[in-house]
């Protein structure tokens, strides 16, 4: 039982768009005159809602021979999209806060893709703060990503070759988009989009611009990139619920039972 | 060494630097003069970077020497006085001429203007039923006197009136006083007076009331804190419900198959009764409240992170959980092998795994009432068993707590217990009811007693 909007959309599509509009469903689409238009896409579309799929962390390389006392490591600190799609659709920038040592610690990266690089020897944690454009909120966002630079076991592998990579999945979830952004959005790979019920017509999104993938030859980091999938985490999670409903019910029998002995046996006990 | 004595020098040089290092150290260390070393030593043992005073002054102060200072003791006149007393004080004099002006300390003889009412008057606007003119001259007169200070008034008063009916009583007549006398009523209507008159009945409340919130003993005042907070958070998410309601649907699906109707029944009939002292009212807000509540607030927002909005439903869902309940559902998580938080939060994901949070605490409280019952049961039946019987999928080694019920799942039997505050510790895996009620209506009697 995902809470998915689809299910809601689902059942938008079988009210009738013409009668008189139901609760759920809030926006009219009148299309006399520019002014109307301009109006429409300012409207929030209530029960919707966008997500873009992020993934923020870093890679760390080690700089082997050339390393000094306190520049021991070549790190990237980022923010992409999940399946390395172009962010700044949505993102306007990225500033990168770093540790006080560093020369001017705030780092704004104004452009895509949204990384910083630097060298360095401590692990700190890094605050990022996504600000994004001026139709998708007003407020930023604030990521917090603790910079590794060490391998997990104990300095037993460092390689000049192989970093380390300690990236975090997450999910910008844009709330009741209005229908401006919602009809900038819809067909760029970076962003998750759900179906709109029919009724609703946008204007359609010019997709030539927004074809712009980040090739893999761009970014030498892309081969370091952990794939994340939901398909696991999916499984696991039914499957537990699977176990828990099962001992629910067994649970819910016996207690039924003891309901049917206490029928049977409340009239003598009864004072 | 052999150097100096090569060249003749003085060998007794070395002591003398040493002697010198030695000095100041020890002066340091000696205490100044004029206070005593403890004292010294509480500021710091040190002396001051900066004299606090400049010491140059400290000598000088005497005025340049053209005047001639004197002191006299001369007579003075008050002319706060009514009477001609004639008193003798010390008078600086400054080259033989005496000081002028009014004694230094009349100008703080301030009074009160009390109105001045003549008999007319007191006839034409000023007559009152409960006053005769007697008690009102003698009203007058006293706050004349005593500048009204209306404790002091109400306690010399000749009949007992209270404060307030004689503060009434003033009021009203200056007040009636006042506008008679304005030539205009524009005029006065600026006057406090006239604005805000006395509202004896109000003023009597409101003593009241204070002195009941001044004697309040601790313990009230802790109920009073208690039912307050509860009332507030009820308000609070029963907006936040309403706000949500008039959105969409609520984000979180039905907690049972019971479904989210039985819940919010209990928490609508809660509401007449939420503005009285009922502990038992805020296990009644139901979950999907919260949760309503939760993704009202995260729609606020308008942009956030998954992990976030999910760490919040997380929150409402378990927010009438205690927190030994909660750890017991992150235990079960990492027995099912589930992540605490998930590694891939995508929308699917986060609601999987919320819902299998609430499935986790369903079953729990499911064991808890049913363990409830079999004790409940065997209470009645005069005798403290136990079931030995374990079985292994109901093996948790894990503390009881407070009971919460999030469906409204009615046992007949055990309403004693539902409300939820029965606080058993009893270590060990749950028990199972026996499974063959086919026999006798005693049939935990007589088995092995718990050790």
């Amino acid at each position: 039982m995902p809470q998915n909007s689809s299910k809601k959309h689902a059942s938008n599509q079988q009210l009738d768009v013409s009668g008189p509009t139901p609760k759920s469903q809030r926006t009219k689409m009148v299309r006399s005159s520019d002014d109307n238009e301009k109006k429409n896409l300012v409207k929030k579309l209530k029960d919707v809602e966008i997500s873009v799929p992020i993934v923020y962390g870093n890679v760390a390389f080690w700089l082997g021979k050339k390393a000094s006392e306190y520049q021991s490591h070549r790190w990237t600190v980022y923010v992409r999209g999940a399946t390395n799609e172009d962010l700044s659709v949505v993102v306007k920038r990225a500033v990168f806060q770093l540790h006080s040592s560093f020369n001017n610690p705030m780092r704004v990266v104004e452009s895509p893709p949204f990384e910083l690089s630097e060298s360095g020897w401590g692990e700190f944690e890094i605050a990022i703060t996504l600000h994004f454009h001026s139709d998708v909120c007003d407020k930023p966002l604030h990521l917090y990503h603790h910079l590794k630079l060490y391998p997990e076991d104990e300095s037993g592998s460092m390689s000049v070759k192989k970093p380390v990579v300690v990236e975090s999945y997450d999910e910008i979830v844009l709330a009741e988009p209005s229908e401006g952004l919602f009809a900038r959005v819809q067909n760029h790979p970076a962003v998750v989009v759900p179906r709109l019920p029919a009724g609703f017509s946008l204007p359609p999104a010019d997709d030539a611009d927004k074809r712009k993938r980040i090739d893999p030859k761009d970014n030498p980091l892309t081969q370091w990139f952990t794939n994340f999938s939901e398909a696991d985490e999916l499984l696991k999670l039914a499957a537990a619920r699977q176990q828990v409903q099962a001992q629910i019910a067994r649970v819910r029998r016996q207690l039924s039972l003891i309901d049917g002995q206490h029928q049977q046996s409340k009239p003598p006990t009864e004072l | 060494m052999d150097a100096k004595d090569i060249l003749g020098l003085p060998k007794i040089s070395l002591p003398i630097p040493q002697e010198k290092k030695s000095r100041p150290q020890k002066d340091s260390q000696r205490k100044p003069d004029g206070i005593s070393r403890e004292v010294y030593a509480l500021t710091g043992g040190v002396p001051p970077l900066m004299p606090s005073v400049d010491v140059n002054q400290l000598k000088k102060r005497h005025q340049p020497e053209n005047e001639k200072i004197t002191w006299e003791w001369l007579a003075f006149t008050n002319s706060a006085r009514k009477d001609n007393l004639q008193l003798y004080h010390w008078v600086r004099v400054v080259n033989g001429t005496p000081p002028t002006g009014d004694y230094s300390f009349a100008k703080y003889n301030k009074s009160v203007d009390v109105v001045k009412y003549t008999d007319e008057e007191y006839e034409k606007h000023l007559t009152d039923p409960a006053w005769t003119k007697e008690e009102t001259d003698q009203l007058f007169d006293l706050c004349e006197r005593f500048d009204l200070r209306f404790v002091v008034i109400a306690d010399r008063f000749s009949s007992s009136r209270s404060v307030e009916e004689l503060k009434n009583r003033f009021y009203s007549v200056s007040r009636a006083i006042l506008i008679a006398r304005a030539p205009s009523p524009a005029d006065v209507s600026g006057h406090p007076l006239v604005k805000e008159p006395y509202n004896i009945s109000q003023e009597i409340e409101r003593k009241r009331a204070l002195s009941m919130v001044l004697s309040q003993t601790k313990h009230q005042e802790r109920k009073d804190a208690e039912v307050l907070s509860e009332a507030k958070k009820i308000s609070e998410s029963r907006m936040a419900a309403k706000a949500a309601q008039d959105a969409e649907l609520p984000v979180t699906s039905s907690i049972s198959p019971e479904g989210v109707e039985k819940t919010t029944a209990p928490v609508d009939t809660a509401s007449p009764s939420n503005m009285q002292v009922s502990a038992g009212v805020a296990p009644l807000m139901s979950m999907a409240d919260n949760a309503a509540a939760a993704a009202a607030s995260l729609r606020m927002l308008r942009v956030y992170l998954r992990t976030y909005a999910l760490d919040q439903m997380v929150q409402a869902a378990s927010s009438s959980a205690g927190l030994r309940t909660i750890k017991r559902v992150e235990q079960f998580l990492q027995e099912l092998k589930v992540n605490l938080k998930p590694k891939v939060p995508t929308k699917a994901v986060c609601a999987e795994h919320l819902e299998l949070r609430k499935e986790i605490l369903t079953l729990l409280n499911l064991q808890k009432l049913l363990q409830n019952k079999e004790e409940g049961s065997s209470y009645r039946e005069s005798s403290y068993t136990e079931t030995p019987d374990t079985p292994k999928r109901l093996q948790r080694g894990m503390d009881q707590d407070r009971t919460f019920i999030p469906d409204s799942v009615s046992f007949g039997a055990m309403s004693a217990e539902r409300v939820g505050k029965r606080d058993q510790k009893r270590k060990g895996p749950g028990r199972e009811a026996p499974s063959s009620p086919a026999q006798s209506k005693r049939p935990r009697k007589l088995k092995a007693t718990d050790s």
